[in-house]
């Protein structure tokens, strides 16, 4: 009984350390956020004053809402992009027979495990060469080096599971490969097209490297870049409070995505098709 | 309506040869059922019919045209799989519509009349707005021949329709396809398992298979009196034929064998006399042989287990072959462990093969 109990204390203890470890930066952030003046510079673990000033302030000066819808656009097109490529491209390695087909899946593979800093100055060059420095375009280019390879290798496997006898009753039935994709697959798809496109989407939000480096006017940069850059009234001055209520406000449109789509992650859509 | 011509279908994948050149002949409107064990490739032979694998080598003709190279929806067929293959997000209705919205040219009225006709046919009516996962087994069954139905095909393919469903529903299953048959008569239908019940009691015409190659082709109960060699004698009947080594001692009028370690035994199959002498197989039905008291007995042996079926009895009976004589008989008759017996059966239920296998004709 002593022994069951100690064991019961000791898991709780795990799981409030490890959250505790989780959130508090983020819990630290926010309470910072809230503060001003010199108060900022007092360390305290619970919340202290209540001022909206350092949110007001990174909003109506600078360019941050600018970056801001910079930030939505360039995650929102390369998560498009990504799901419809990858989409088409999991299809074809998961269900059309070709040669060459695992040493492809594996090249895809291959891409993702080049550091960023590996492949900057080439893309660079790649970015010169179009045209398309500073402005979303090298960005969104730049982007799909690493979501592609993970949104096709999740699909591909996703795929590669569902029942192949439900492709078979569609091709009897007349189906195109676009329209068992589209009619078929796609609706059974849904869990990890919501994962794959989250995971994309905070991929491009997060994204600095790339960000810093194929940017160069405020207009164009995105929120993480222009963050770090933040700077204050002279260049021994941190905005401390700017930077955190400039961090909050990034993180929630990623805490709102996950609360839309978490709804949408149904496990086991495919149940009742087939049996088992 | 449709009749299939097979001429020299040839199936491989890679180097490996699954089908071996396949002649066939289906008349419109028959149920053929190809039997056969696991891997013999009876489901390739399915799945080429239905355009879901190429066709290595030979001919396929549909209706008198060939249809090779011809796409699955094209050909028109309908096939019903064993895993059902619904499409999960869809609803009932939908699932069997799908096929027609995708052929374009039916206007809704016409798509609505078809899947409500087949509906009513399976008495699937009141499901039609539920999804796969809400229907039982049986019902997700009825719902993908309810799908083929609206295709309204010449050629039915079913493909082990019933192995996922439990032993009674089978038997239902069985029945209701049995109907469905006879309600669309003009329609051919070809259908695969590896269940002898099914082939017996389904089929027209039993194409049985073995490795790739057709080993017999014919109505179920020619099949079961007149097998053309061993491997459908002992794969048709349960449990399968008795089947002991011999030597053939006399050629016909008076035929007669010797299986190893028994008696010289009588039968009535037509050896030529140049056979004599030389080793085959003599086989008996374990539903042929009888109890018996008198000097007709061709084995006499002790009874090793004896299993009670309810309707009948299986006695295993050593006769100092090297396997034990199956017989089943009647459940009155009392028997043990252990008791000594003698078995007899009519000349007519003998059969024997030469020494490839190849069946003796009875006369």
């Amino acid at each position: 009984m002593l022994w069951h109990a100690t064991k019961r204390t000791g898991f709780y203890l795990l799981v409030i350390g490890i959250v505790f470890i989780s959130i508090f930066p983020f819990y630290y952030a926010i309470i910072t956020s809230f503060k001003s003046g010199t108060a900022l510079f007092e360390i305290n673990y619970w919340p202290t004053s209540f001022s909206l000033a350092n949110y007001t302030q990174v909003l109506t000066t600078g360019s941050f809402p600018r970056n801001l819808a910079n930030s939505l656009l360039i995650a929102s097109v390369v998560v498009a992009i990504s799901l419809l490529l990858a989409v088409t491209a999991s299809f074809a390695l998961s269900r059309v027979r070709f040669g060459g087909r695992s040493l492809l899946l594996f090249t895809i593979l291959a891409v993702s495990m080049f550091p960023q800093i590996a492949v900057l100055s080439g893309l660079f060059e790649l970015v010169r060469f179009f045209g398309i420095f500073n402005t979303p375009f090298a960005l969104i280019f730049s982007y799909m080096i690493f979501t592609l390879p993970f949104t096709v290798w999740i699909l591909t496997t996703f795929m590669r599971d569902l029942p192949i006898e439900i492709e078979e009753a569609a091709i009897v039935d007349g189906a195109s490969p676009w329209v068992i994709i589209t009619k078929v697959f796609l609706p059974l798809m849904w869990p990890a097209l919501v994962t794959t496109g989250l995971l994309a989407f905070i991929a491009a939000w997060n994204e600095f490297l790339f960000a810093l480096t194929f940017t160069s006017s405020n207009n164009t940069r995105t929120v993480p870049v222009a963050i770090a850059l933040l700077s204050g009234n002279t260049q021994y001055e941190i905005p401390w409070g700017n930077i955190m209520a400039a961090s909050v406000i990034v993180t929630v449109p990623l805490v709102v995505l996950v609360l839309i789509f978490q709804r949408k992650i149904i496990s086991g859509l495919t149940a009742g098709g087939v049996k088992g | 309506m449709a009749g299939l011509l097979l001429r020299g279908i040839k199936k491989s994948y890679g180097t490996v040869k699954v089908l071996h050149g396949i002649d066939l002949d289906i008349k419109s409107g028959e149920f053929i059922v190809f039997v056969g064990p696991s891997g013999c490739g009876k489901s390739t032979l399915l799945r080429l019919i239905a355009g879901l694998e190429d066709i290595t080598g030979g001919t396929l003709q549909i209706d008198g045209q060939v249809v090779n190279q011809l796409a699955p929806s094209k050909r028109g067929i309908a096939m019903v799989f064993q895993s059902y293959a619904l499409y999960p997000h869809m609803t009932v209705y939908d699932n069997m519509a799908f096929g027609m919205k995708l052929a374009k040219g039916h206007d809704a009225s016409e798509i609505d009349k078809r899947v409500r006709g087949a509906a009513d046919i399976l008495q699937i009516t009141p499901y039609l707005d539920r999804l796969p996962k809400q229907l039982s087994g049986g019902q997700r069954q009825r719902v993908a021949i309810g799908r083929a139905i609206v295709r309204d095909p010449k050629v039915f393919l079913f493909d082990e329709p019933l192995s996922n469903l439990d032993a009674a529903l089978r038997v239902q299953t069985r029945i209701e396809i049995n109907k469905l048959h006879e309600r669309m008569a003009g329609v051919t239908m070809i259908y695969v398992t590896h269940d002898q019940v099914e082939a017996m009691t389904l089929a027209d015409r039993i194409v049985v298979l073995n490795a790739g190659r057709v080993e017999q082709v014919g109505a179920p109960m020619e099949l079961y009196h007149r097998p053309d060699n061993l491997f459908v004698a002992r794969f048709l009947g349960s449990p399968s034929m008795n089947t002991i080594p011999c030597t053939i001692v006399s050629g016909s009028p008076d035929a007669s064998v010797q299986p190893d370690g028994c008696n010289k035994i009588a039968v009535a199959a037509v050896i030529p006399a140049s056979a004599a002498g030389k080793r085959g197989t003599f086989g008996v039905r374990p539903e042929d042989l009888v109890l018996t008291e008198g000097s007709d007995a061709i084995f006499h042996g002790t009874i090793d287990i004896v299993e009670q079926l309810g309707e009948v009895t299986l006695i295993y009976v050593d006769v100092g072959t090297s396997e034990p004589i199956v017989a089943k008989i009647e459940n009155e008759a009392v028997v043990a462990k252990g008791q000594k017996v003698s078995l007899t059966t009519e000349k007519r239920h003998l059969h024997v093969f030469d020494e490839n296998g190849v069946a003796f004709p009875r006369s």
